[in-house]
C-alpha cells in the first residue's frame, strides 16, 4: 500500500528526514519509535502533505501513485488520514458540519453520491457507539474547548467516520491519562481490518500494549536505524533509546 | 474575483451607453450643487413648499459644515461640484433571455445560488407573464394594504401621506446632523417609506424587491420606517448580488421610529462595486443609519452585512429613549484588495434598564483595513442599564489590518457595561487540518469564516443568511493559499 524510499526533508535550512525507507502493506500495523526530535512528527507531517516541509530527494508510492506529487486534500481524498497530535481549533462550526463537508468531498472524488443529513446522522450514530462517544460531541465547535482527550478522541471519531486506507496517528497517545489512552486504543483496534494499515508514530511503548504492532521501526537522527516485531518496543521501554543511538554511532552511520 | 468584478463593469457600462433615454436636456440637473439644484430637484419631484424649505435649511447648514477626517479611512477629496444631483431613473436595455447576459456575471448568480427567475430580474430580461415578479409584488401589497400597512418609494408617500412623513422625517437624524446627512436631506431622490399600524405584526419580511415603481437605488436614498405601538416589522435592505453603478458617492439616511412594545428588525446586505485589484473605483458608501426607540419596551435591531463598497462609512445606531427598550447592532464586515470599512454602531442610554448589544465581526484580507468605531453612551438618567460589546477581527494575510476604537460614557453608577475583543489569524494549521480531512482550500476559508461570523448570520431571516455565508465565500475567493 505504501512504500517510501529514501525519503529526505527538510524544515527551513534543517534536515530532518535523511534516507527513510519503508513499506506498508494493507492489513498491517506499523509502529514509529524515537527520541524526541528524530523526525516522527515531521515523517507523518511529509506523509500528509504539510507545506511547511520540504521534501529534498526520494519516493512515496502509495496505492501506485505518487504521493508526493498529490496536494494534502487529494491525499486525503484517497484515504490518507493524519490524527493530529495537535488538532485545531474550528470555532464556531460544529463537528457535524465539518465532518459532513469532508466526508462527501471524499465520496464525490470517489463518484460516491453524497450522503443527505439524515443518513449521515446514522452512520454517525453507529460510529458514536461503536467507540462509546457521547453523542453531543457532534454540535459542539470541531476542538474547540475540548480537553485534551476529547481531541485525541474526536481525532479517532473522524477516522471511523472518514474510513481511511491509511492512517497515521501521530503521537495520540501524548498528554492522555491511561483511562483516556485506553478508550483512544480501543477505538483504533475496532477500526483495523485487513484492507487498511495504521502507522503508529509514538514516542512511549504504552500505547503498544493496546495496540498492538506487527513491526517496530526505530527512528534515530531521521533514520530508520532497526527495525522488529513487537518485542522491539519492550526492549525500548527497559533500555530507552540510548544503546540504539550509541550502536548507531559505533556503526559508523 | 478581479475578472469576474471587470466584465460586471463591462456589462454594466454596457448597459449604461444603451440604456440613455433621448431626451437627457430636460431630465438631468447641470453638474454641481447650489439652492437652484435644490429647488430643480424639489420641483421635478413636486413636492410640497415645507419639504423644499427642509431642503433648503438642510442645504445651507451643509455650506457651513467640514467633511469629517476622523474615520480611518482615506480617498482623494471629493469635488461636490462635479456630481450630479438629479436624474431621471434610465430605463435598463431590456434583454430577451439569459442567454444575452454574460457568461462570467451569470457563474457569479451562480455562485451566489441565486435562482433562475432573480437572475432574470437582475440582469434586466424581460420576465414571463406568469411569473412576473411585478404580479408577485402585487399579491403582497394588497395584503399590506388589508392590514394598514404603508409601504411605498419616498416620493409616494410625500404625496400620498404627507402628514406622516412631515411629523417623522428628519425626526432621528437631523438635517444638520452631520455632513453627508445634511448632504442627503438638500438632495435625497428617493426611497422607502414603511409605517405599521398600532398593533399590527407585518406577515412578511418587507424588501425593496416587492416595491413597485423603485426598481434603481438611488444615490442620496432617503428610508423611513415607523412602527406604532405594539407593532412588528422584518426589513430587508440590498442585495447579496454585485451592483454596479456609476455614481461613485453613495450617502444615504435610514431613520427607524419604534414606539412603546414596537419592534424593528433592519437587515442590510451591501454588494456595491469594492473597486478592482488595484482599488481603482468602488464605491464611496457614507451611511447615516439611526433609529430611536420612543417608547417603553421598544427594541430595534440592525444586522448588516458588508461585503462591497471601496471605502464603508457607517454607524447604524440606536437612542434607547424609552424606559426598558433594547438596542441590538450585529455586523459583519469584509474588506478585501484595497477595501476601506471604519463601521459600527452607537447605542445612546437615555431611559432606565435600558440594554443594549452590540456584536462586530470583521474580516480582513488582502490589504483592506478594518476598523470597528463604537460608542456606548449611558446617560445619568438610563439607571440600570446594561451593554454588551464583542468586538472581534480576523486576519487573512499579513497586509490587511484590523482596528478597534470603542468609546464608553458611562455617567451613572448602576449600569454595566461590558466589552470583548479578539483578533485571530486564519492560519495554515486550520487550512491544513481542513485539507487534510478532504476539503478544498476555499472550502475551508468559507468555513472558518461563516464559523466566525456565525453568531450574526443566526439573526438575519433564514434565506438572506444562506445568501450572505455564499456571499463570504466569494468575496474572498483567492485571498489565501
Amino acid at each position: 500500500m505504501l512504500e517510501i524510499k529514501n525519503l529526505c526533508a527538510k524544515v527551513g535550512e534543517k534536515e530532518i528526514l535523511r534516507g527513510i525507507n519503508l513499506k506498508v502493506k494493507a492489513g498491517e500495523v506499523h509502529a514509529i519509535m524515537g527520541p524526541n526530535g528524530s523526525g516522527k512528527s515531521t515523517l507523518a507531517g511529509v506523509l500528509a502533505g504539510r507545506e511547511s516541509y520540504e521534501v529534498t530527494s526520494g519516493e512515496v508510492t502509495y496505492k501506485e501513485n505518487d504521493l508526493l506529487d498529490m496536494d494534502p486534500e487529494e491525499r486525503a481524498r484517497e484515504g490518507v488520514f493524519l490524527a493530529f497530535q495537535y488538532p485545531v481549533e474550528i470555532p464556531g462550526v460544529s463537528n457535524t458540519y465539518f465532518l459532513k463537508a469532508g466526508l462527501n468531498e471524499i465520496r464525490k472524488s470517489r463518484g460516491l453520491d453524497p450522503l443527505d443529513a439524515v443518513e449521515f446522522l446514522q452512520l454517525v450514530k453507529q460510529k458514536l457507539n461503536v467507540l462509546h462517544i457521547d453523542q453531543d460531541l457532534l454540535n459542539r465547535p470541531v476542538n474547540e474547548g475540548f480537553s485534551g482527550g476529547e481531541k485525541k478522541r474526536n481525532e479517532i471519531f473522524q477516522m471511523a467516520v472518514l474510513e481511511p486506507s491509511l492512517a497515521i496517528l501521530d503521537e495520540t497517545d501524548s498528554g492522555l491519562d491511561i483511562d483516556a489512552l485506553r478508550l483512544v486504543a480501543d477505538g483504533v483496534n475496532k477500526l483495523r481490518t485487513k484492507d487498511n494499515a495504521i502507522l503508529v508514530v509514538t514516542h512511549y511503548q504504552r500505547l503498544l500494549n493496546y495496540i498492538v504492532p506487527d513491526f517496530v521501526h526505530v527512528l534515530v537522527n531521521g533514520r530508520i536505524v532497526k527495525s522488529g516485531g513487537k518485542e522491539l518496543a519492550l526492549e525500548l521501554e527497559e533500555k530507552g533509546y540510548d544503546w540504539i543511538v550509541d550502536e548507531t554511532i559505533a556503526v559508523g552511520a | 474575483m478581479s475578472t469576474e468584478t471587470n466584465t460586471i463593469e463591462e456589462l454594466a457600462n454596457k448597459e449604461y451607453k444603451y440604456g440613455f433615454i433621448t431626451d437627457i436636456e430636460s431630465d438631468v440637473a447641470p453638474r454641481g450643487l447650489s439652492e437652484e439644484i435644490v429647488r430643480f430637484i424639489s420641483a421635478k419631484k413636486q413636492e410640497p413648499e415645507w419639504l423644499l424649505q427642509w431642503r433648503l435649511k438642510a442645504y445651507r447648514h451643509w455650506l457651513t459644515m467640514k467633511e469629517p477626517v476622523w474615520p480611518n479611512v482615506h480617498y482623494p477629496k471629493i469635488d461636490y461640484q462635479d456630481i450630479i444631483y438629479y436624474s431621471a431613473p434610465k430605463p435598463k436595455k431590456q434583454l430577451n433571455s439569459l442567454d444575452e447576459v454574460d457568461p462570467e456575471l451569470l457563474k457569479t448568480y451562480e455562485k451566489l445560488g441565486i435562482s433562475l427567475r432573480e437572475q432574470e430580474r437582475l440582469s434586466n430580461v424581460a420576465v414571463d407573464a406568469v411569473f412576473d415578479s411585478v404580479s408577485v409584488a402585487t399579491t403582497f401589497k394588497e395584503k399590506l394594504n388589508e392590514l394598514g400597512i404603508i409601504f411605498c418609494s419616498f416620493s409616494e408617500a410625500v404625496k400620498n401621506h404627507p402628514d406622516l412623513v412631515r411629523k417623522h422625517l428628519g425626526s432621528v437624524v437631523p438635517t444638520t446632523d452631520n455632513y453627508f446627512a445634511a448632504l442627503n436631506s438638500a438632495v435625497f431622490s428617493d426611497g422607502s417609506f414603511c409605517y405599521i399600524p398600532k398593533g399590527i405584526r407585518c406577515p412578511m419580511e418587507l424588501s425593496t424587491y416587492f416595491r413597485i415603481n423603485s426598481a434603481d437605488t438611488g444615490q442620496f436614498e432617503r428610508t423611513l420606517i415607523v412602527a406604532e405601538e405594539g407593532s412588528y416589522v422584518s426589513y430587508l435592505e440590498g442585495c447579496t448580488a454585485p451592483i454596479r453603478d456609476t455614481n461613485q458617492l453613495h450617502a444615504a439616511v435610514v431613520e427607524l421610529v419604534a414606539f412603546d412594545h414596537a419592534q424593528i428588525k433592519y437587515s442590510t446586505v451591501q454588494n456595491w462595486y469594492p473597486g478592482d485589484k488595484e482599488g481603482k473605483g468602488g464605491i464611496y458608501n457614507f451611511v447615516t443609519k439611526r433609529g430611536i426607540c420612543a417608547g417603553e419596551k421598544a427594541k430595534i435591531s440592525w444586522t448588516q452585512v458588508e461585503t462591497g463598497s471601496a471605502i464603508t462609512w457607517k454607524y447604524p445606531s440606536v437612542i434607547l429613549q424609552g424606559d426598558n427598550s433594547v438596542g441590538e447592532f450585529y455586523s459583519v464586515a469584509v474588506t478585501n484588495n484595497y477595501q476601506q470599512a471604519d463601521t459600527g454602531t452607537k447605542m445612546i442610554h437615555i431611559g432606565r434598564n435600558t440594554k443594549s448589544t452590540i456584536v462586530s465581526k470583521g474580516i480582513s484580507a488582502g490589504k483592506g483595513q478594518n476598523s470597528y468605531r463604537g460608542l456606548v453612551e449611558i446617560k445619568k438618567r438610563a439607571e440600570g442599564s446594561r451593554n454588551f460589546s464583542q468586538c472581534d477581527s480576523l486576519l487573512l494575510g499579513d497586509k490587511c489590518g484590523a482596528h478597534t476604537f470603542p468609546y464608553i460614557e458611562v455617567k451613572n453608577t448602576s449600569s454595566k457595561v461590558e466589552h470583548e475583543a479578539s483578533t485571530s489569524k486564519i492560519g495554515e494549521d486550520q487550512i491544513f487540518y481542513c485539507k487534510q480531512r478532504g476539503l478544498s482550500a476555499e472550502d475551508a476559508i468559507s468555513m472558518i469564516v461563516n464559523g466566525f461570523c456565525k453568531e450574526v448570520f443566526r439573526e438575519l431571516p433564514m434565506e438572506f443568511a444562506v445568501e450572505a455565508q455564499k456571499l463570504l465565500g466569494v468575496s474572498l475567493e483567492g485571498s489565501v493559499g
